[in-house]
């Protein structure tokens, strides 16, 4: 009897305490996951929103004693200069070639790698798909060094001169963003079920056949995504243009930006707070359109769709 | 049109030996399935036959001309896959036609071909449509619809129906051979369901570790097999395998299970039996639907016996009864109103004219 009763009493706060708890577990970790978002939020928006207010003032008002936040009277000074400036329009002019060009290249070189490493079962082809993100984990800072030997030697034994141009750094950047493609790549054909290209091997397709009209429109997410990471690469890259380009004439936005605006300890804020901005817009252009892609591209094998 | 002959052929995945050489003569219009269980070479020699994996030895034709090293497009042969293999991209309509596109095919013979097979397999609604708004079945039947339009020498058909539901498993079961009906295409059909083996081949391959075991029609199959694996493999509930051995007793040969149960041989059967008689190692094999209830009425050959029951398994149409004989789990199909109690001794009479002597140590059935 007694025991009866303690066995009802359990089960009611049992059930009782673990219907409670779970949408109380769930409203706790909604409000955590609010809290910390929050807080990333404003970690990574002040910057640009430093850079977006600091633009519109003049550098009277900059340098003055006011509240850095806010625009006592705010101006287009900077941006109707710096986009009238020669320069300027020279340094992204540049940066848009090299980075389409890259984006192109890297796209050529990785797409057909990554089909012949994830398909076509060949001699070492394992070790050479390990290969390739090997060479991705050595970073450029190790990299600049020996590619100023080899631009020296070239010029010595050729005669070509591959410093202080800005197209050296398309045949520089591929170094960077093939071997990361490629391995992104190689991860979303293996994803694509081995049957399919039996199935068009069967229907009488070639390989190349395969790789254009299978491969690449099922795997059209994992492209974009690749090429948005291409592009941003070769767009936000500073430490190769800063080695390996000086004249004005050569120089990528980023590097331009610092090099041109900064004159000895003179610093215009103003402009190299609207130069950051305009530079930055592109690849956030690109990113609001072709967010959707990209997110199934980097998530693409996680789930069996 | 195509036969399709196998000699020989050997498959070797570095040093193990998935099939190890056999040899098959598929006729033409013939639909020939091979079953057995998984890893047992089924699906390696189809893929061989469809080119898809080189052959490591022996030969293989298709319509007389040895293909051996012909690649997978100039072989004529249409496939089937398991998860079916849809291009993703494509609609109904371009799925199908992809192969004839690609062989340049003028674009009204494509129309016509197309619209023909779609409706043989009554998908002419869907060709709009995109695999990812397709059901199993409806995926299944594009499938088929690709294969069709090519009008290939050779149909194969790799575990097509293991990805439906139990219902559309059957339901397509009968679809595949109205079709076969209709295109008469030779077709080869690999399956590890001996039920969906049964019902459509006109001959089956049993396979086993690379071997084939057995050829022949399924009636064939079920009432002669010619090993124990065939026997044991083809019909469900399994047959049934109890120790015996043969002794003779006043001119007559009698199977002896345990000390107090035995079966006289059916007289036929002297002639054949005679020489295992104080043999060892021999195995009873005896279908479950040859050991039903008792009845008033007496056949030839049918005998007896009580034994208590252990389980009962009620299917509506039968009842299985499962009891043990010599330590062996034994299933006997008795009427539901027979009253099988588990647990309670029951009579029960055994059929020997369907008996079969298999000989445990080469698992040849005698």
């Amino acid at each position: 009897m007694a025991d009866a009763a303690i066995a009802t009493t359990t089960a009611t706060t049992i059930a009782g305490r673990k219907y409670g708890s779970i949408s109380r577990d769930r409203r706790w970790a909604l409000r955590w996951s609010y809290f910390f978002l929050v807080l990333f939020a404003i970690f990574f928006l002040t910057p640009p929103v430093y850079m977006f207010i600091t633009s519109l003032k003049t550098s009277a008002e900059i340098s003055a004693e006011s509240n850095p936040w806010w625009v006592y009277s705010p101006t287009l000074a900077n941006y109707i200069e710096l986009l009238t400036q020669n320069q300027f329009l020279t340094f992204f002019r540049n940066s848009a070639i090299v980075a389409v060009l890259t984006v192109l290249i890297t796209m050529a070189i990785s797409v057909i790698a990554a089909f012949a490493l994830a398909r076509m079962k060949f001699w070492g082809s394992a070790t050479l798909a390990t290969g390739v993100f090997l060479t991705y984990l050595i970073p450029e800072t190790l990299l600049f060094i020996p590619l100023f030997k080899m631009f020296a030697w070239v010029n010595e034994t050729l005669g070509i001169q591959l410093m202080n141009h800005w197209w050296t750094l398309i045949i520089l950047y591929p170094t960077l963003t093939v071997p990361f493609c490629t391995w992104i790549m190689i991860g979303y054909f293996a994803s694509i079920p081995k049957e399919l290209d039996e199935a068009a091997l069967i229907d009488g397709a070639t390989w190349i056949q395969t790789l254009t009209k299978i491969f690449i429109p099922v795997a059209l997410p994992g492209i974009i995504a690749a090429t948005i990471f291409c592009f941003t690469v070769a767009w936000a890259q500073f430490l190769y243009p800063l080695a390996f380009t000086t004249s004005t004439t050569e120089l990528v936005l980023p590097v331009g930006i610092v090099t041109t605006l900064i004159k000895g300890d003179v610093f215009n804020w103003g402009q190299i707070m609207t130069g950051a901005l305009l530079g930055a817009a592109p690849p956030l252009i690109i990113y609001a359109f072709l967010m959707d892609y990209y997110i199934a591209g980097l998530t693409a094998g996680a789930t069996k769709g | 049109m195509a036969q399709v002959t196998l000699r020989k052929v050997v498959k070797k995945y570095d040093e193990v030996l998935a099939v190890r050489g056999i040899d098959l003569d598929i006729t033409d219009k013939e639909f020939i399935v091979l079953v057995g269980p998984s890893g047992c070479g089924k699906s390696t020699t189809l893929r061989m036959i469809a080119g898809l994996e080189e052959i490591s030895g022996g030969d293989i034709a298709i319509g007389g001309d040895v293909v051996n090293d012909v690649p997978p497009k100039d072989r004529d042969i249409a496939m089937v896959f398991q998860n079916y293999a849809l291009y993703p991209h494509m609609n109904v309509y371009e799925n199908m036609s992809f192969g004839l596109k690609l062989k340049r095919t003028p674009k009204d013979e494509i129309d016509k071909r197309v619209k023909q097979a779609a409706q043989i397999l009554d998908i002419t609604e869907l060709l709009d449509r995109k695999p990812k708004q397709l059901s199993g079945g409806q995926r299944q039947r594009v499938a088929m619809g690709r294969a069709i339009v090519r009008d290939p020498k050779v149909f194969l058909f790799d575990e097509p129906l293991s990805n439906l539901d139990a219902k559309l498993r059957v339901q397509m079961r009968t679809e595949i051979k109205k079709v076969h009906q209709k295109v008469r295409t030779t077709t080869v059909y690999v399956t590890h369901d001996q039920v969906e083996a049964m019902t459509l081949a006109d001959r089956v391959v049993v396979m086993n570790a690379g071997l084939i075991e057995q050829v022949g029609s399924p009636n064939d199959l079920y009432h002669s097999p010619a090993t124990k694996f065939v026997a044991g493999f083809i019909g469900s509930p399994a047959m049934n395998f109890i120790p015996c051995h043969v002794e003779q007793a006043a001119g007559a040969l009698r199977v002896r299970l345990t000390d107090t149960l035995s079966f006289p041989i059916p007289a036929d059967r002297t002639a054949r039996y005679t020489p295992c008689v104080g043999k060892t190692g021999l195995v009873l094999g005896l279908r479950p639907e040859h050991i039903a209830e008792t009845r008033p009425h007496i056949e030839p050959n049918q005998h007896d016996f009580e034994i208590l029951i252990d389980v009962v398994e009620p299917m509506g149409m039968e009842t299985l009864v499962y009891f043990t004989i010599a330590g062996e789990e034994v299933c006997g199909r008795v009427n539901p109103n027979a009253g099988a109690t588990a647990e309670k001794p029951m009579k029960l009479r055994a059929d020997l004219s369907n008996m079969h002597l298999i000989d445990d140590s080469t698992g040849k059935v005698l």
